[in-house]
Protein backbone atom coordinates (compact mmCIF):
# COMPACT_ATOMS: atom_id res chain seq x y z
CA UNK A 1 0.00 0.00 0.00
CA UNK A 2 1.17 3.80 -0.62
CA UNK A 3 2.90 4.77 2.82
CA UNK A 4 0.75 7.76 2.33
CA UNK A 5 -2.63 5.55 2.38
CA UNK A 6 -1.39 4.03 5.55
CA UNK A 7 -0.35 6.86 7.75
CA UNK A 8 -3.66 8.37 6.61
CA UNK A 9 -5.04 5.44 7.78
CA UNK A 10 -3.12 5.35 11.06
CA UNK A 11 -4.49 8.57 11.86
CA UNK A 12 -7.85 8.44 11.30
CA UNK A 13 -7.24 4.78 13.58
CA UNK A 14 -5.58 6.97 16.31
CA UNK A 15 -8.14 9.48 16.30
CA UNK A 16 -10.96 7.12 16.45
CA UNK A 17 -9.65 4.72 19.33
CA UNK A 18 -9.22 7.80 21.29
CA UNK A 19 -12.34 9.87 20.59
CA UNK A 20 -14.39 6.79 21.89
CA UNK A 21 -12.87 6.96 25.32
CA UNK A 22 -14.02 10.53 25.36
CA UNK A 23 -17.50 9.78 24.03
CA UNK A 24 -18.55 7.17 25.98
CA UNK A 25 -17.10 9.21 28.80
CA UNK A 26 -19.00 11.71 28.27
CA UNK A 27 -22.38 9.53 27.49
CA UNK A 28 -21.71 7.72 30.84
CA UNK A 29 -21.24 11.05 32.58
CA UNK A 30 -25.15 11.76 32.09
CA UNK A 31 -25.78 8.81 34.48
CA UNK A 32 -23.16 9.90 36.95
CA UNK A 33 -24.07 11.88 39.87
CA UNK A 34 -21.28 14.15 41.36
CA UNK A 35 -21.86 12.94 45.00
CA UNK A 36 -22.46 9.49 44.07
CA UNK A 37 -19.84 6.80 45.13
CA UNK A 38 -19.64 5.40 41.22
CA UNK A 39 -18.00 9.11 41.04
CA UNK A 40 -15.80 8.88 43.63
CA UNK A 41 -14.36 5.49 42.33
CA UNK A 42 -13.78 7.01 39.10
CA UNK A 43 -12.46 9.61 39.86
CA UNK A 44 -9.59 7.64 42.13
CA UNK A 45 -9.49 5.27 38.85
CA UNK A 46 -8.99 8.33 36.67
CA UNK A 47 -6.24 9.41 39.36
CA UNK A 48 -4.51 5.66 39.38
CA UNK A 49 -4.54 5.44 36.02
CA UNK A 50 -2.82 8.55 35.08
CA UNK A 51 -0.32 7.96 37.84
CA UNK A 52 0.37 4.31 36.38
CA UNK A 53 1.07 6.04 32.91
CA UNK A 54 3.33 8.68 34.38
CA UNK A 55 4.97 6.02 36.71
CA UNK A 56 5.38 3.58 33.37
CA UNK A 57 6.91 6.81 31.25
CA UNK A 58 9.57 7.27 33.64
CA UNK A 59 10.70 3.54 34.34
CA UNK A 60 9.65 2.35 31.01
CA UNK A 61 9.92 5.29 28.32
CA UNK A 62 8.79 4.98 25.07
CA UNK A 63 11.11 6.85 22.50
CA UNK A 64 13.71 9.27 23.00
CA UNK A 65 13.43 9.45 27.02
CA UNK A 66 14.68 5.39 26.70
CA UNK A 67 18.17 7.08 26.13
CA UNK A 68 18.14 9.01 29.73
CA UNK A 69 19.67 6.43 32.42
CA UNK A 70 16.69 5.76 34.36
CA UNK A 71 18.85 6.67 37.69
CA UNK A 72 19.32 10.13 35.92
CA UNK A 73 15.66 10.16 35.03
CA UNK A 74 14.77 9.59 39.13
CA UNK A 75 16.93 12.26 39.81
CA UNK A 76 15.46 14.61 37.40
CA UNK A 77 11.95 13.98 38.74
CA UNK A 78 12.98 13.82 42.17
CA UNK A 79 14.56 17.29 42.15
CA UNK A 80 12.14 19.04 40.24
CA UNK A 81 9.07 17.67 42.68
CA UNK A 82 11.52 19.58 45.47
CA UNK A 83 11.38 22.37 43.56
CA UNK A 84 7.54 22.52 43.22
CA UNK A 85 6.99 21.78 46.83
CA UNK A 86 9.38 24.62 47.80
CA UNK A 87 8.73 27.26 45.24
CA UNK A 88 5.08 26.94 46.64
CA UNK A 89 3.45 24.90 43.73
CA UNK A 90 4.85 26.60 41.12
CA UNK A 91 4.81 24.73 37.85
CA UNK A 92 6.93 26.59 35.33
CA UNK A 93 9.98 26.84 37.10
CA UNK A 94 10.48 23.06 37.63
CA UNK A 95 9.38 22.51 34.31
CA UNK A 96 11.73 24.05 32.51
CA UNK A 97 14.53 23.40 34.98
CA UNK A 98 14.04 19.46 34.50
CA UNK A 99 14.54 19.94 30.73
CA UNK A 100 17.64 21.93 31.11
CA UNK A 101 18.97 19.29 33.74
CA UNK A 102 17.88 16.32 32.16
CA UNK A 103 19.61 17.78 28.83
CA UNK A 104 22.80 18.27 30.89
CA UNK A 105 22.93 15.32 32.60
CA UNK A 106 22.58 13.17 29.27
CA UNK A 107 25.54 15.08 27.03
CA UNK A 108 27.93 14.69 30.37
CA UNK B 1 -24.54 29.97 22.90
CA UNK B 2 -20.99 30.55 24.79
CA UNK B 3 -20.53 32.81 27.50
CA UNK B 4 -17.74 34.43 26.00
CA UNK B 5 -16.54 36.15 29.47
CA UNK B 6 -16.34 32.83 30.89
CA UNK B 7 -14.53 31.10 27.67
CA UNK B 8 -12.10 33.77 27.68
CA UNK B 9 -11.20 33.09 31.45
CA UNK B 10 -10.67 29.13 30.83
CA UNK B 11 -8.46 30.29 28.01
CA UNK B 12 -6.43 32.70 30.49
CA UNK B 13 -5.57 29.31 32.12
CA UNK B 14 -2.41 29.23 29.81
CA UNK B 15 -0.67 31.93 31.25
CA UNK B 16 0.49 32.11 34.96
CA UNK B 17 2.78 29.75 37.24
CA UNK B 18 0.31 26.76 36.95
CA UNK B 19 0.21 27.44 32.95
CA UNK B 20 0.59 24.23 31.17
CA UNK B 21 1.15 26.22 28.25
CA UNK B 22 5.20 25.01 28.56
CA UNK B 23 5.37 21.58 29.08
CA UNK B 24 2.49 21.10 26.60
CA UNK B 25 4.44 22.87 23.97
CA UNK B 26 7.55 21.22 24.83
CA UNK B 27 6.15 17.30 24.49
CA UNK B 28 4.65 18.45 21.06
CA UNK B 29 7.60 19.69 20.16
CA UNK B 30 8.97 16.81 20.61
CA UNK B 31 6.46 14.84 19.34
CA UNK B 32 6.29 17.03 15.74
CA UNK B 33 9.75 16.35 15.20
CA UNK B 34 9.31 12.65 15.93
CA UNK B 35 6.33 12.45 13.49
CA UNK B 36 8.60 14.25 10.89
CA UNK B 37 11.15 10.86 11.39
CA UNK B 38 7.65 8.53 11.18
CA UNK B 39 7.45 10.04 7.75
CA UNK B 40 4.86 12.23 8.10
CA UNK B 41 4.29 15.47 6.18
CA UNK B 42 3.56 18.68 8.04
CA UNK B 43 -0.20 18.45 7.34
CA UNK B 44 -0.34 15.04 8.86
CA UNK B 45 1.38 16.26 11.56
CA UNK B 46 -1.19 18.77 12.14
CA UNK B 47 -4.00 16.31 11.68
CA UNK B 48 -2.52 14.07 14.13
CA UNK B 49 -2.79 16.70 17.04
CA UNK B 50 -5.89 18.21 15.73
CA UNK B 51 -7.71 15.33 15.31
CA UNK B 52 -6.28 13.01 17.92
CA UNK B 53 -5.04 15.44 20.52
CA UNK B 54 -3.61 13.26 22.91
CA UNK B 55 0.72 12.35 22.93
CA UNK B 56 0.54 9.12 24.82
CA UNK B 57 -1.59 7.45 21.82
CA UNK B 58 0.06 10.08 19.01
CA UNK B 59 3.45 8.25 20.29
CA UNK B 60 2.11 5.10 20.08
CA UNK B 61 1.25 5.91 16.63
CA UNK B 62 4.62 7.18 15.54
CA UNK B 63 6.24 4.12 17.11
CA UNK B 64 3.99 1.76 15.40
CA UNK B 65 4.32 3.34 12.35
CA UNK B 66 8.49 3.12 12.17
CA UNK B 67 8.29 -0.58 13.21
CA UNK B 68 5.32 -1.34 10.29
CA UNK B 69 2.41 -2.17 12.52
CA UNK B 70 -1.18 -2.95 11.07
CA UNK B 71 -3.48 -0.10 11.33
CA UNK B 72 -5.44 -2.95 13.41
CA UNK B 73 -2.18 -3.13 15.87
CA UNK B 74 -2.53 0.41 15.78
CA UNK B 75 -6.00 0.71 16.87
CA UNK B 76 -5.71 -1.33 19.92
CA UNK B 77 -2.90 -0.41 21.10
CA UNK B 78 -3.75 3.47 20.89
CA UNK B 79 -7.29 2.48 22.52
CA UNK B 80 -5.68 1.07 25.25
CA UNK B 81 -3.01 3.25 26.18
CA UNK B 82 -5.63 6.49 25.73
CA UNK B 83 -9.09 4.35 27.82
CA UNK B 84 -7.72 6.37 30.89
CA UNK B 85 -9.76 9.21 29.05
CA UNK B 86 -12.81 6.92 29.69
CA UNK B 87 -12.42 7.37 33.73
CA UNK B 88 -11.28 10.91 33.09
CA UNK B 89 -14.34 12.12 31.59
CA UNK B 90 -16.56 10.40 33.73
CA UNK B 91 -15.06 11.71 36.60
CA UNK B 92 -15.13 15.69 35.29
CA UNK B 93 -18.71 15.94 33.31
CA UNK B 94 -20.68 15.74 36.00
CA UNK B 95 -18.88 18.37 37.97
CA UNK B 96 -19.21 20.49 34.78
CA UNK B 97 -22.97 19.62 33.90
CA UNK B 98 -26.23 22.02 34.15
CA UNK B 99 -29.42 21.40 32.87
CA UNK B 100 -30.05 24.87 30.77
CA UNK B 101 -27.15 24.06 28.83
CA UNK B 102 -27.16 21.70 25.62
CA UNK B 103 -25.53 18.48 25.53
CA UNK B 104 -23.65 19.62 22.32
CA UNK B 105 -21.30 21.16 24.13
CA UNK B 106 -20.54 18.20 26.63
CA UNK B 107 -20.23 15.48 23.08
CA UNK B 108 -18.42 18.53 21.23
CA UNK B 109 -15.89 19.42 24.03
CA UNK B 110 -15.12 16.02 25.02
CA UNK B 111 -12.33 15.94 22.50
CA UNK B 112 -10.72 18.79 24.86
CA UNK B 113 -9.58 16.08 27.32
CA UNK B 114 -6.03 15.14 28.28
CA UNK B 115 -4.23 15.30 31.13
CA UNK B 116 -3.47 18.60 31.31
CA UNK B 117 -7.16 20.13 30.76
CA UNK B 118 -8.31 17.54 33.07
CA UNK B 119 -5.67 18.40 36.25
CA UNK B 120 -6.64 21.91 35.65
CA UNK B 121 -10.57 21.92 35.13
CA UNK B 122 -10.23 19.70 38.56
CA UNK B 123 -7.89 22.23 40.28
CA UNK B 124 -10.21 25.21 38.91
CA UNK B 125 -13.55 24.58 38.39
CA UNK B 126 -15.18 25.10 42.23
CA UNK B 127 -14.27 28.93 41.24
CA UNK B 128 -17.21 29.19 38.56
CA UNK B 129 -20.94 29.30 38.49
CA UNK B 130 -22.24 26.00 38.14
CA UNK B 131 -24.22 27.29 35.12
CA UNK B 132 -20.91 28.38 33.12
CA UNK B 133 -18.47 25.49 33.98
CA UNK B 134 -18.90 23.95 30.83
CA UNK B 135 -17.90 27.35 28.98
CA UNK B 136 -15.01 27.72 30.98
CA UNK B 137 -14.05 24.03 30.52
CA UNK B 138 -14.02 24.82 27.10
CA UNK B 139 -12.04 27.73 27.13
CA UNK B 140 -9.13 25.74 28.96
CA UNK B 141 -9.37 23.11 26.28
CA UNK B 142 -9.37 25.35 23.14
CA UNK B 143 -6.01 26.76 24.99
CA UNK B 144 -4.65 23.69 25.12
CA UNK B 145 -5.64 22.13 22.52
CA UNK B 146 -4.52 24.89 19.85
CA UNK B 147 -1.11 24.73 21.76
CA UNK B 148 -0.77 21.18 20.86
CA UNK B 149 -1.43 21.91 17.67
CA UNK B 150 0.94 24.98 16.82
CA UNK B 151 3.76 23.57 18.93
CA UNK B 152 3.56 20.09 16.71
CA UNK B 153 3.94 22.48 13.43
CA UNK B 154 7.08 24.33 15.21
CA UNK B 155 8.40 21.28 16.00
CA UNK B 156 7.82 19.60 12.97
CA UNK B 157 9.67 22.51 11.25
CA UNK B 158 12.55 22.43 13.61
CA UNK B 159 13.10 18.70 13.93
CA UNK B 160 16.28 19.30 11.82
CA UNK B 161 17.85 22.10 14.44
CA UNK B 162 17.10 20.27 17.59
CA UNK B 163 20.37 17.46 18.37
CA UNK B 164 19.03 14.25 20.35
CA UNK B 165 19.96 16.11 23.71
CA UNK B 166 17.72 18.54 23.39
CA UNK B 167 15.04 16.13 22.85
CA UNK B 168 15.20 14.32 25.20
CA UNK B 169 14.85 17.80 27.65
CA UNK B 170 11.93 18.34 26.10
CA UNK B 171 10.60 14.71 26.43
CA UNK B 172 10.81 14.70 30.31
CA UNK B 173 9.07 18.05 30.75
CA UNK B 174 5.55 16.85 30.52
CA UNK B 175 5.74 13.51 33.09
CA UNK B 176 7.72 16.10 35.46
CA UNK B 177 4.65 18.40 35.08
CA UNK B 178 1.83 16.08 35.09
CA UNK B 179 3.98 14.61 38.39
CA UNK B 180 3.85 17.91 39.95
CA UNK B 181 0.34 18.70 39.31
CA UNK B 182 -1.13 15.49 40.87
CA UNK B 183 0.88 15.69 43.74
CA UNK B 184 -0.83 19.24 44.36
CA UNK B 185 -4.01 17.68 43.93
CA UNK B 186 -3.20 14.90 46.86
CA UNK B 187 -5.22 16.84 49.18
CA UNK B 188 -6.89 14.16 50.75
CA UNK B 189 -6.03 10.45 51.60
CA UNK B 190 -8.20 8.66 49.16
CA UNK B 191 -5.84 10.60 46.24
CA UNK B 192 -2.87 10.45 47.80
CA UNK B 193 -2.95 6.61 48.56
CA UNK B 194 -4.60 6.14 44.44
CA UNK B 195 -1.84 8.52 43.01
CA UNK B 196 1.38 6.71 45.12
CA UNK B 197 -0.82 3.26 44.23
CA UNK B 198 -0.93 3.89 40.62
CA UNK B 199 2.34 4.85 40.12
CA UNK B 200 3.81 1.97 41.76
CA UNK B 201 1.66 -0.77 40.47
CA UNK B 202 2.28 0.84 36.53
CA UNK B 203 5.56 -0.09 36.22
CA UNK B 204 5.44 -3.35 38.42
CA UNK B 205 1.98 -4.53 35.90
CA UNK B 206 4.42 -3.13 32.92
CA UNK B 207 6.71 -6.36 33.45
CA UNK B 208 3.50 -9.25 32.66
CA UNK B 209 1.88 -7.14 29.86
CA UNK B 210 2.88 -4.05 28.00
CA UNK B 211 -0.34 -3.11 26.77
CA UNK B 212 -2.91 -3.74 29.49
CA UNK B 213 -0.94 -2.59 32.38
CA UNK B 214 -1.92 1.19 32.56
CA UNK B 215 -5.52 -0.25 32.61
CA UNK B 216 -5.10 -2.53 35.17
CA UNK B 217 -2.98 -0.85 37.28
CA UNK B 218 -5.18 2.03 37.25
CA UNK B 219 -8.38 -0.32 38.24
CA UNK B 220 -6.45 -2.42 40.78
CA UNK B 221 -5.08 1.16 42.51
CA UNK B 222 -8.10 3.10 42.52
CA UNK B 223 -10.54 0.03 43.79
CA UNK B 224 -7.98 -0.25 46.37
CA UNK B 225 -8.31 3.46 47.29
CA UNK B 226 -11.81 3.92 47.24
CA UNK B 227 -11.91 0.80 49.53
CA UNK B 228 -9.69 2.47 51.49
CA UNK B 229 -11.85 5.04 51.35
CA UNK B 230 -14.91 3.19 52.11
CA UNK B 231 -13.46 1.59 55.21
CA UNK B 232 -11.92 4.98 56.90
CA UNK B 233 -15.60 6.36 56.51
CA UNK B 234 -14.28 9.17 54.33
Amino acid sequence: MDPNKIIILAIIATSVATFISRFFGAITSEKVDAKSKLFDWFNLVAYSTLAALLGRIIIFPAGVLADADIIIRLIVLISCIFIFIIMKKNLVIPTIFSAILLSVLTSI
Amino acid sequence: MINSKIFLKGLKSLIGVRSPAIPLATCFIALGALLKDAGLNIQQSAASSFFTYALPGQLVMAESLLIGASIVNIFIAVWLVNFRLYPMTVSLFPLLRHKSQPRWKYYLSCHFLAISSWLIAKDTYKKIDQKYRIDFWMGIGFGTWTTAIITTLIGFTLADYLNKDIIIGLAIVNPVYFFCMMIGAMNNLKISLAVILGTILGPVFYLFSSEWAILFAGLTAGSISYLFGVRDGS
